[in-house]
């Protein structure tokens, strides 16, 4: 803080952007409290909690969100995040030409391939392979659509580990798995959590990909189980109830991720950093 | 403890040719210094004793066993790093005991041997702690712990003073020269300090662009350099090295446009250069007398800078375009007038050919 | 130069999951996608079971000149993305980005915390539920309009009558964390002795900004440009938010594709479109690979 005028300008800079991302999100803070909310920002004549009681009162929604999305968003987190790590320390280690290359090429691949268009073939590989309507073929999807930013993200963390760390290793005697597991992975662990959470947080707000592998309503996650919050003649979604259902939804992996940021650094370099 | 028996040593990067037909044996229970600048050659050379690299070509023998394509677990090697290399996330006490842990030693036998080398090196009540916590000197002593403790064959030490500071590093000198003598290992060390190698070392071997320019004890290659790179790579401060010609009776100084003549009498002079009249003349800076007077075997020279160290003082004298420096063991450095006349101490003075060898 | 510290063998064991995945995930899908182009393939009638070989047809289709730029034709929604692309990846969440990462630069406290931690929550809070805040904030009794009428201004219905600026706004909303966090990253990566020393010499904010961040940021700007180039691309975020429309205003290319793909089921040309998608992508990638590895060349 060099001088009062630029004090000023940054409060008003921040008091302008503070407005623009918070005001958006307004709604989420009374709707889910009002028992007559429609779209736009009341503020509640009678609080209660009666949206809250009756979206956990509803057993399909309350399995979607508490089982499933946590199946789906754990599998996917823990499967990307230990097959990313390995790729990364094999790319990132070995002597594999055109390995520079490679990670840049895949992450073209996965954004294109990422898109609407993939999930006919995608549809069609998890039904030969016996999955649809089954929580597996949604991760093992999600998990092939993640692991090349995983890896790319990863490679920095594993560049950052000292090779003195594995060459000191390698003259005590250890073999490279024992390399791996002792020395590499735990050093480079807060960047597994990073990429871990970042992955966890996708798979959790994932949409496309559930809803059309799945078929039976009680395997389908929260992301999905909104519908059960409309109505069923009109198609309207009842806001009331899809507003607290959405908050229960976002805040523990909110929180997650803010916490995992604020503890470890937002720490994507995208090889770039040498 | 072991032998150590390279040939032909030889190891390119690309088209850097880094190690370059280096042959060295090495007794059991001697402690050698690879000692050179950087890019010399010398760290390439121990991380293929360590088998962290593999030559293109040529032999390593450790006790008489052909290691040259084994991985360095198969070489029972020990190694200090540079950064110490030790992991955060474990504490000294599996720090240290790694080697133990990844050959399969038993949690309470690692945890005896760990305790016993832990203490004979000091540092007993840091078991409990993570790296993060100690001090520079601790972690360098942890680092020893670590390679000491499986009892390897051969030490392979890689700069591991040069991330301490002055002070430290001459405690940590003396420490690893007692642990030397204690324990009687062998041990390969790199380092680019040529006082850190002369305290430590039985035996030097002075390397520059890949090849060995000298072997031999740190006296002999004191009083004995073999060319002018060992002459002024070794000692401190480093030999002055004049370019001179040798005509009739009188060396001539050619260090600016007009050569200085110096009377040539009483200097033993190597047989070899009475064919060649250029040469280059080597001397110590404690080797040089201050005059204010000329003399018969004196060169002219304007007062530079003097400074006192307290013990020793240096004066440096400009002598044409050259700086020469002369090393007086007074605590001050004494007045000089601007205009002072150098002389050489006869006994002292090494005289190189134009190749840069020594003339005998 | 460094070692490598595995064999080839070991490196490539190490990469063997990942390669699996990479293989059935994303190998699959785009030589699949590559071969349905060339088809007629649909859901359901006679083209469901056997799909015939067409040749070029539905490219011929999307480049058909004469419709190319009706509206919910091709051209006219790579238009329509191109707008989008520029307004709100580009214009909006590069230039915001970079603008917060520079205020708060080598400074902490509360304020920071405050713009990071929302812009943040913007950006991880799940589709579904930011497309329903965003329907509820646009909506003509919404939040947006409420406090434009409390500084004078008529309310509009903004998803019918502005749906390219709604969607911009809400992209740029949703996606500047990403380049606000990278650019900091690399703000903070730059000794503060650089920006010292330009205080020492008396360098105007402006001056310290365009000579020594620009320059040292040049790297990370090529990353983040591309990246987010790429994300906006394909995102499909807008769908929740407009369905396309009004009357198609807002049917950008990964709209597009959805409509042609699952809506009215015709596979083939979806395929054909995701190439065509899948070949622009290529194009601004390389763009990236290049201009990166020039700066590296030039840094190194």
């Amino acid at each position: 803080m060099k001088s009062p005028m630029q004090r000023i300008l940054l409060t008003g800079f921040t008091v302008i952007l503070a407005v623009f991302f918070v005001t958006p999100l307004l709604w989420f803070v009374f709707a889910p409290f009002n028992p007559q909310a429609s779209l736009s920002v009341t503020i509640p004549q009678s609080p209660s909690l009666a949206n809250f009681e009756e979206v956990l009162s509803n057993e399909m929604a309350m399995r979607g969100l508490l089982q499933n999305s946590v199946i789906i968003g754990i599998g996917t987190m823990v499967g990307t995040s230990l097959i990313a790590a390995l790729a990364a320390y094999g790319i990132s280690r070995g002597t594999l030409p055109g390995r520079k290359i490679l990670t840049y090429v895949l992450i073209l691949f996965s954004s294109v391939v990422s898109g609407t268009a993939s999930m006919v073939p995608i549809f069609k590989l998890i039904y030969d392979l016996g999955l649809i309507d089954t929580h597996i073929g949604v991760i093992l999807v999600m998990i092939g659509g993640s692991i090349p930013s995983a890896i790319f993200i990863m490679q920095d963390f594993v560049e950052s580990v000292p090779r003195s760390y594995e060459e000191a290793a390698m003259v005590a005697g250890a073999s490279p798995l024992q390399i791996f597991r002792d020395v590499t992975f735990p050093v480079m662990r807060p960047g597994v959590l990073v990429v871990g959470i970042w992955v966890l947080v996708g798979a959790w707000g994932s949409f496309l990909t559930p809803f059309i592998l799945l078929r039976n309503i009680k395997l389908m996650p929260a992301s999905v189980t909104f519908f059960l919050f409309y109505d069923l003649e009109s198609g309207m979604p009842q806001i009331r109830l899809i507003s607290a259902y959405a908050v229960l939804y976002t805040i523990p992996v909110l929180l997650l991720y803010l916490l995992i940021n604020w503890r470890y650094g937002f720490r994507f370099f995208g090889g770039i950093k040498q | 403890m072991a032998s150590i028996e390279i040939r032909n040593l030889r190891k390119t990067f690309g088209k850097v040719v880094a190690v370059n037909e280096v042959s060295l044996s090495m007794t059991d229970g001697e402690f050698v210094a690879l000692l050179g600048p950087s890019g010399c050659g010398k760290t390439t050379t121990l991380r293929m004793i360590s088998g962290l690299e593999m030559p293109d070509s040529g032999s390593i023998h450790i006790n008489g066993k052909d290691v040259t394509s084994l991985p360095p677990r198969s070489r029972d090697v020990a190694m200090v790093f540079q950064d110490y290399a030790l992991y955060p996330h474990m504490t000294i006490l599996d720090n240290i005991g790694y080697p133990l842990k990844v050959r399969g030693a038993p949690h309470n036998e690692l945890k005896e041997q760990v305790t016993s080398v832990a203490n004979n090196l000091q540092i007993g009540g840091l078991l409990a702690r993570r790296p993060g916590q100690l001090s520079g000197g601790q972690q360098q002593r942890v680092a020893v712990a670590r390679a000491v403790v499986h009892h390897a064959q051969v030490f392979l030490f890689d700069e591991p003073l040069s991330n301490l500071d002055a002070k430290l590093r001459l405690e940590a000198r003396a420490f690893l020269k007692h642990l030397q003598r204690e324990v009687g290992i062998t041990a390969v060390y790199v380092t680019h300090d040529q006082a850190e190698a002369m305290a430590l070392a039985d035996k030097i071997v002075v390397m520059k662009d890949g090849s060995i320019m000298q072997a031999g004890t740190p006296l002999e290659i004191y009083r004995h350099p073999v060319n002018t790179f060992v002459a002024s790579f070794i000692g401190n401060p480093p030999m002055n090295l004049l370019p001179c010609e040798i005509n009739g009776g009188s060396i001539y100084v050619q260090t600016g446009d007009s050569p200085q003549a110096m009377s040539a009498a009483g200097l033993r002079l190597p047989a070899a250069l009475a064919k060649g009249s250029q040469f280059t003349l080597g001397v110590r800076p404690e080797h040089i007398r201050v005059l204010t007077e000329p003399a018969a075997d004196s060169i002219k020279g304007t007062l530079y800078v003097t400074q006192t160290l307290g013990g020793e003082a240096l004066v440096i004298v400009r002598v044409g375009e050259q700086l020469i420096t002369i090393r007086l063991f007074e605590d001050e450095a004494p007045p000089l007038p601007n205009e002072v006349y150098l002389s050489f101490d006869a006994d002292h003075l090494f005289f190189f050919g134009p190749d840069g060898q020594v003339l005998r | 130069m460094q070692k490598a510290i595995l064999s080839r063998e070991l490196s490539l064991l190490f990469l063997a999951p990942a390669l699996v995945f990479i293989a059935l995930f994303l190998l699959y899908p785009f030589f699949s996608i590559i071969q349905m182009s060339f088809t007629n393939q649909t859901l359901v009638g006679a083209n469901a079971i056997n799909p015939q070989n067409v040749g070029f047809q539905n490219y011929v289709e999307l480049f058909n000149t004469k419709d190319w730029m009706r509206q919910g034709e091709m051209g006219h929604s790579l238009w329509l993305t191109v707008q989008f692309v520029i307004g709100s990846a580009l214009i909006g969440q590069a230039m915001l980005g970079l603008g917060i990462a520079t205020a708060f630069n080598n400074r902490k406290g509360l304020l920071r915390e405050i713009v990071f931690t929302l812009a943040i929550a913007a950006w991880i809070i799940p589709d579904v539920v930011v497309a329903f805040a965003w329907f509820a904030y646009l909506d003509p009794e919404g939040t947006l309009n409420m406090m434009l009428q409390a500084i004078g201004i008529q309310p509009l219905d903004w998803l019918f009558d502005y749906p390219m600026f709604s969607i911009i706004l809400f992209n740029t909303w949703r996606g500047t964390a990403f380049s606000m966090l990278l650019f900091s990253s690399a703000l903070a990566s730059i000794p503060p002795s650089y920006m010292e020393t330009a205080d020492v010499i008396g360098a105007s904010p402006w001056q310290k900004f365009r000579d020594i961040l620009l320059p040292l940021l040049r790297r990370y700007i090529a990353t983040d440009l591309i990246l987010i180039t790429l994300w906006t691309f394909n995102t499909f975020t807008p769908f929740l938010l407009t369905g396309g429309g009004p009357i198609n205003r807002t049917n950008v290319i990964s709209i597009y594709t959805y409509s042609v793909g699952l809506r009215f089921f015709e596979f083939g040309k979806a395929s054909a479109i995701a190439v065509v998608v899948m070949l622009i992508n290529l194009v601004l990638a390389s763009i990236y690979l290049f201009v990166s590895r020039n700066q590296q060349g030039k840094t190194a």
